[in-house]
């Protein structure tokens, strides 16, 4: 067991672009951190260079109190579980969990032990004699689980684990891994582009984007207080709603109305001029429905699609932005691998909601819930610093010098 | 590749701004590993060449080695201005032409064949390996024998042609029975790359096609053929480059007699035949200058791309 | 009417393939008489048969026997280095990263390229002045070097699809370079091996151009060349029958690969020359 501490990694490739630009994380002892982010944020990368198949270009990482830069990938002495599993095909079930401790010249006596022991916590035990190729995707990642169990290593990392699971198998999968992270207290690191797998495995999470870290902090943190509009808009499903707003004392200006909000959000934006107005989908409800509402938070608008689900209803509303926020909110779209089509509101309402499609309907926003951003910076205006870990202060402006570069 | 010293040929390519340790410990291990891959492969082919680049400014015959001069260029201009000289050569175009034409027909329809059918994959596929594993040396002398009119069988059964016919007699005819010997050798390992190229023609642009209202001609000329054309230039070219050294078959069927003679037989005959080493150095580099400017030739009006054929950098 | 076709291409393709084969075997089975005075003129022996006569005088002939020792020796032993050889330099093009790697690779090119005949006078001499003329070595060093290429193209595609991770988590399982290599990568990539071997041993077994310019005697000669000089006891009349017998022995090595690696062949023939 071993705490990891990345001190301003940077990683460079040929052509000079660092795919991993100034990141410093440490994850405590027996502790289970998430790196998330969209494909190309360096997630990945920085993984690699924690395990040793990638090199540092500069800074410093730190596994236990040894500082490991220079050590090749058996020297770290940690457990990689990769995303195609890297099963040894020629090898059995059994083979392939002692492989690691025949390569540590154990006898025979304690690999045997080894292997059953982690054999029974994973239940492969009618699956010892069979070759990878003979086994289901779920059984596969059991073996790549095996695999890093037996080496009593000093942390686990997963590269994408479940990405080639299907959608059943990975809630499942997903719970197991959690499960065995929490029985064995082993520091682990976890790359993942799935906000769902970041969100519910995770004790902190780290998401990057271009290779900059943006926030670092734990689930409901990133939910609650995301630091800018990317950490924003990439936590959450459906996504957060971003909507040109212009604040006068405690009035907020939406294309649908004038809402209110709380005042010392108010105070934080004052003499602002035009932001970006971030609310949850589920902040919004259907005024019919609600009882106590206060109606200086309730807007009226035209709904062009209802989707219902049973538990709730998707309801979705068009509407026009100006140029410096459309413009922003494309970018933003782009760097979270979407495709801007159109600038529309996702509301999420009661499923008892009988909003009809065309129909014009009177919707509540529960303001106190809202984010303000800055449109040139993206920083979250309006966060709750205390309870949002750590943030980039600067990330959106950094990143905003070298949009060419977005890949 | 005329230097014997192996020296990267990547200079100011891309190449990392620090190079770290691991990276100079990987260089040192590859360089390791292919060294004596290379060592063999120039040993063989870079020395030899060069040394062929010296004698050939000699006058230099193995029946009077102390007769050895400098000539200069004279070996070249003798044979450049000799119309033997460019016989040859054309005769080893019209061997590359026909038979590699007539191998990418024959080729592809093999490899329709071999694409297609479901029974007795595994009798086809074996009986196709044995014209390309069995030596040309054989395949010349089968069909030889088969073209002699004493006791072969191909006067007897084609049309039209004489029992008493000879096709060692005289050029054309000879001529088309060392192709089709060659041709009968070759066409197996150009349908097995034309049929790696038919599987990578994915069913579902067929069928695309089908439901487009391609007929089976259009469906081949626009849809199969263009999708496979990096597999038909890289089988082209490989086949074109060997079918221009053709060798064998000329010296066991004809033994280069009535004008069938090659640029490759000539030069084996200068050197070995009659000991002219000086002579045949220079034609042997003339070969080796020939054989680049085909490939050259080939790679430019195709368009071949080796690289991307293959899938790499 | 489509599957009428696809049967008469599949005879087509038969036929193509095997009638030579078959004529070679039938003329074997003739007797020498009869194909010079061309008294049998058919496909098949009909009362020229002369049963197992050739086969014999060709297996009683010394110097055919030398020369198919000669053959198996040479092309075993050129086989076996050329992919060793091959296998390393594979191995660091599919997963190294180093400088000069496109050299090597055009150099394998070229060489498959080179042609074989303007290499046949430098060598000659070269061979004669450092004793290597009419040896065994003076032919396996030149068979591995034009099987080389062909090997480390096979190889490298083999390589190349073994999965990277594969390596990768045998490094992290705690192997060093040697054992990924050794343990994982060694195992994974044995059919190709294999692969590049057969073809390797084809291309060997062919050879003609060096047999005959790199050698003078029995004491290195191989097959085709001693095919080529066979000369029975009438020096103005080709010995048809008993070079058809010679023939055939010498295909027998091919038949039998063929018919058990069928499937290997092919799979490398084309994983050399064209991937996606």
């Amino acid at each position: 067991m071993a705490a990891i501490t990345m001190k301003n990694i940077v990683k460079k490739y040929g052509d000079g672009f660092p795919a991993v630009n100034d990141v410093s994380i440490d994850v405590a002892d027996g502790e289970f951190v998430i790196l998330v982010g969209p494909s190309g944020c360096g997630k990945s990368t920085l993984l690699r260079m924690i395990v040793g198949l990638e090199d540092i270009t500069s800074g410093d990482m730190v596994i236990g109190d040894k500082r490991v830069n220079d050590l090749a990938p058996r020297e770290r002495n940690l457990a990689m579980v990769f995303q195609n599993y890297a099963l040894y095909p020629h090898l059995s079930v059994y083979e392939n969990i002692a492989f690691p401790l025949r390569l540590a010249g154990a006898s025979n006596d304690e690999v045997d032990k080894k292997v059953r022991e982690a054999s029974k916590t994973l239940e492969l035990d009618e699956h010892l004699e069979r070759k990878p190729a003979n086994l289901s995707g779920g059984q596969r990642q059991r073996v790549a689980m095996g695999r890093a169990i037996v080496r009593e290593a000093d942390a686990f990392l997963f590269d994408e684990p479940l990405s080639n699971l299907d959608a059943k198998l990975r809630g499942q999968m997903r719970t197991e891994i959690s499960r065995l992270q929490k029985k064995l207290g082993i520091t682990t690191v976890y790359v993942t582009h799935d906000q769902t797998e970041a969100m519910t495995l995770g004790d902190r999470v780290a998401v990057l984007k271009r290779g900059v870290l943006q926030q670092l902090a734990s689930p409901r943190e990133l939910y609650d207080n995301p630091g800018n509009l990317f950490v924003a808009g990439f936590i959450g499903s459906p996504p957060m709603n971003f909507l040109p707003a212009e604040v006068d004392g405690t009035t907020v200006k939406l294309p649908f109305g004038s809402v209110q909000i709380p005042a010392d959000k108010a105070e934080k934006v004052a003499g602002k001029g035009l932001l970006i107005a971030g609310i949850r989908p589920e902040n919004f409800e259907d005024a019919s429905v609600i009882e106590a509402k206060d109606e200086a938070s309730t807007f009226t608008a035209k709904v062009e699609v209802v989707e219902w689900l049973g538990n709730e209803t998707y309801a979705y509303i068009p509407f026009e932005a100006p140029p410096e926020v459309e413009e922003q909110l494309r970018q933003l779209e782009r760097d979270l691998d979407g495709e801007s089509l159109r600038t529309q509101l996702v509301v999420a309402l009661d499923g008892t909601s009988r909003i009809k499609e065309g129909e014009e309907a009177q919707i509540w926003i529960d303001s106190r819930k809202m984010h303000l951003f800055d449109p040139a910076t993206g920083e979250n205006l309006t966060v709750d610093k205390a309870n949002a870990g750590r943030i980039l202060g600067n990330a959106m402006a950094e990143a905003a010098e070298q949009p060419a570069a977005a890949g | 590749m005329t230097s014997t010293v192996a020296t990267p040929a990547t200079k100011g390519g891309r190449q990392a701004p620090e190079t770290s340790d691991r990276a100079k410990a990987e260089s040192r291990l590859a360089a390791k590993l292919v060294a004596p891959a290379l060592v063999v492969m120039l040993v063989v082919t870079a020395f030899p060449i060069l040394r062929a680049l010296w004698l050939s400014f000699y006058n230099y015959s193995l029946t009077a080695p102390e007769d050895k001069e400098f000539v200069g260029l004279s070996n070249y201009l003798t044979a450049l201005t000799d119309g033997l000289f460019w016989r040859d050569i054309g005769m080893t175009v019209i061997y590359m032409v026909v038979t590699v034409g007539v191998e990418l027909v024959i080729g592809f329809i093999f490899a329709m064949v071999m694409h297609r059918v479901i029974f007795a994959r595994g009798v086809i596929r074996t009986s196709i390996l044995i014209p390309y594993g069995i030596i040309t040396v054989v395949s010349g002398f089968a069909w030889q024998f088969a073209f002699t009119y004493q006791n072969g069988f191909v006067n007897g059964w084609l049309p039209f042609i004489d029992d008493q016919f000879n096709w060692f007699g005289d050029t054309v005819p000879a001529v088309i029975a060392i192709m089709v010997s060659e041709i009968w050798k070759t066409t197996p390992f150009m349908s097995l790359l034309l049929l790696a190229g038919l599987a990578q023609v994915s069913d579902d642009m067929i069928e695309a096609a089908k439901v487009d209202g391609a007929t089976w001609w259009q469906r081949l000329w626009k849809v199969i053929i263009p999708n496979m054309r990096a597999a038909i230039m890289v089988a082209v070219l490989f086949r074109a480059l060997d079918a221009y050294r053709i060798f064998d078959n000329i010296f066991v069927m004809t033994n280069g007699a009535v004008n069938t003679e090659s640029i490759s037989f000539l030069t084996y005959r200068q050197t070995i035949e009659q000991f002219q080493l000086g002579m045949g150095s220079a034609l042997a580099v003339l070969l080796f200058l020939s054989v680049l400017l085909v490939a050259f030739i080939i790679v430019k009006l195709f368009r071949v791309d080796l690289a991307q054929a293959r899938g790499e950098g | 009417m489509k599957k009428t076709g696809l049967v008469v291409g599949v005879a087509a393709v038969l036929v193509w393939c095997l009638l030579p084969v078959a004529w070679i075997v039938s003329l074997s089975f003739k007797s020498q008489d009869a194909v010079s005075n061309g008294t049998d003129p058919g496909f098949l022996p009909l009362d020229s048969f002369t049963g197992w006569d050739n086969y014999q005088a060709v297996w009683d002939d010394e110097q055919f026997r030398r020369a198919i020792l000669n053959s198996l020796g040479i092309s075993l032993i050129a086989t076996l280095l050329s992919v060793i050889i091959a296998t390393l330099a594979a191995y660091a093009i599919a997963r190294l990263e180093f400088r000069g790697k496109k050299f090597v690779l055009t150099v394998a090119l070229a060489i498959a390229m080179f042609p074989v005949v303007s290499l046949v006078s430098p060598l000659f001499d070269l061979w004669r002045t450092i004793g290597l003329y009419d040896t065994w070595p003076g032919l396996i060093i030149p068979y591995m070097s034009f099987t080389l290429p062909l090997a480390i193209w096979t190889l490298s595609a083999f390589f190349r699809e073994i999965p990277w991770e594969m390596e990768q988590a045998a490094q992290v399982d705690g192997a060093t370079s040697w054992q990924a290599f050794r343990k994982v990568i060694v195992p994974l990539a044995a059919p190709g091996v294999f692969t590049a071997a057969i073809l390797t041993f084809f291309f060997a077994w062919n050879d003609f151009v060096f047999g005959i310019t790199l050698t003078s005697t029995e004491n290195a000669r191989p097959i085709p060349a001693a095919l080529s000089f066979f000369v029975g006891p009438d020096p103005f009349q080709r010995p048809a029958g008993l070079l058809a017998a010679a023939a055939v022995i010498a295909t027998i090595p091919i038949v039998v690969i063929v018919l058990l690696f069928q499937r290997k062949i092919v799979a490398g023939l084309t994983s050399g020359a064209v991937k996606g």
